[in-house]
């Protein structure tokens, strides 16, 4: 990899939903270790631009390219396990327990047993779900917080080059929430190779997990500024978050 | 008593080998109509409509076929797929429908192949639907098969139709009988399987 290839790239990338386009001729730029939020009122388009990064959505025009290559051009289910994806809904399975649900992209990518249980007994201790009581439990038995970390821990094991979260924290109630959002930043801080792209409409959210704001409005890129400017930004929409 | 126990294991060989393929063509075929919605449509209404033909005239459709049909165990088996083909089509069906669309999602972003997603995802998700299928299908085809006596199938139903047409009672009940309780015993051995599917994942 050479230093002008962008670990995430959307070259005009339009989707259209009939005759509306959800994303409107974006492009953007995102370089390797960036921790990106993705801002904007429902509808606005960023869950949108999450999902063209891992082909949940094809773009309708346009081309996203990652590490230099159009997603397009090779198999999506290898280029999936090494992203992580995160959900508002934890969407464990219902019939692995804890460590197996942990294990998913370990057992497609091949890893020896042993190294798989380690590094999930390691990322479930950290989350503070600790394995020892909740690897062998259900998910059912586990109550939304401990879910999501679960899912987290799900979307971390393999060290993925890129994780995508689509407000993950956003169904939990307050306390676990700020509880959580600590967790994560500092699991994923650990991790300095991982990209960082995080859905939210929640400002103090994207401030206090990203480096970097972009702002979606009607499908469009509104605003982009680094989390330190993004409080005296002057885009009139950047205003009323702030102000909000 | 000889009698009994020779026609009770026609009747269960029969109904095990019907249901077993109508298991080896449902399954297979309630996924193809999860994943083809136009085609598994009409695959269904087809089931649907054998499902409607009382027993009786579907043994009387199946006795001029060649191969398939005339008389004997064959027909009967024939007739016995086709019944349990329904229930078993329609509750792989339901089972592969009710798998939350969210872990769906979340299987195919952890870059699973449409197999993967098949074999380790969706299908043990709609096992406990499928069983109950089976189970449906199990018990229908075990009643059913006592009319197969009437083309020579064997089975219970020989007794029964023996005892009715020498006015015997006791006959009637000697199949009539053992017939019922296989019935109930089938139901509730596939209810345990099906309760057993559902608690390993922690929901019963």
């Amino acid at each position: 990899m050479t230093d002008n290839v962008a670990v995430i790239e959307y070259r005009d990338v339009t989707v259209n939903a009939g005759s509306n386009a959800i994303l409107d001729r974006v492009s953007l730029r995102i370089e390797t270790g960036e921790r990106v939020a993705y801002l904007g009122r429902s509808g606005a388009g960023k869950t949108t631009a999450l999902k063209v990064i891992n082909g949940l959505v094809t773009p309708s025009s346009g081309e996203l390219l990652i590490d230099g290559t159009p997603i397009a051009a090779r198999p999506l289910p290898e280029l999936r396990r090494r992203i992580g994806y995160v959900m508002q809904q934890p969407a464990l399975f219902p019939h692995r327990s804890v460590l197996d649900n942990v294990a998913t992209v370990p057992q497609l990518l091949g890893w020896p047993e042993e190294r798989t249980r380690a590094e999930a007994v390691r990322l479930l201790d950290q989350l503070e779900l600790p394995a020892a009581t909740f690897g062998s439990r259900f998910p059912r038995s586990l109550s939304g917080g401990q879910q999501q970390r679960v899912a987290i821990a799900r979307a971390l094991i393999a060290a993925p080059e890129i994780l995508l979260c689509d407000e993950p924290f956003s169904a939990l109630d307050p306390l676990i929430r700020a509880e959580l959002q600590t967790l994560f930043r500092d699991a994923t801080r650990e991790r300095a190779a991982t990209t960082l792209v995080f859905v939210t409409h929640d400002v103090r959210e994207a401030l206090r997990i990203a480096e970097r704001v972009i702002v979606f409005d009607e499908g469009r890129v509104v605003a982009d500024t680094s989390a330190d400017a993004f409080l005296t930004h002057e885009h009139p929409l950047v205003r009323r978050f702030v102000d909000a | 008593m000889n009698d009994l126990l020779r026609l009770t294991g026609e009747h269960v060989l029969i109904v095990a080998i019907a249901v077993s393929v109508a298991i080896i063509a449902g399954v297979p075929l309630g996924t193809f109509a999860h994943r083809r919605k136009r085609a598994g449509g009409i695959a269904l209404r087809i089931t649907d409509v054998v499902q409607t033909i009382p027993s009786l005239a579907m043994f009387g459709f199946l006795i001029p076929l060649p191969f398939i049909g005339g008389i004997g165990a064959r027909p009967a088996i024939v007739a016995l797929v086709l019944y349990s083909l329904l229930p078993i089509v329609r509750s792989t069906l339901v089972g592969l429908e009710r798998v939350d669309p969210y872990v769906r999602e979340a299987a195919v972003a952890m870059g699973m192949t449409d197999r993967q997603l098949l074999w380790s995802v969706e299908l043990p998700l709609a096992t406990p639907a499928i069983v109950a299928g089976i189970r449906i299908a199990a018990v229908t085809a075990i009643g059913v098969a006592t009319i197969a006596a009437a083309v020579g199938g064997g089975g219970l139903g020989t007794l029964i139709f023996r005892g009715v047409a020498m006015v015997d009672t006791r006959l009637i009940l000697s199949g009539a009988l053992p017939a019922a309780l296989l019935a109930i015993g089938a139901d509730l051995v596939l209810t345990r399987v099906e309760r057993a599917f559902a608690r390993r994942r922690g929901e019963a």
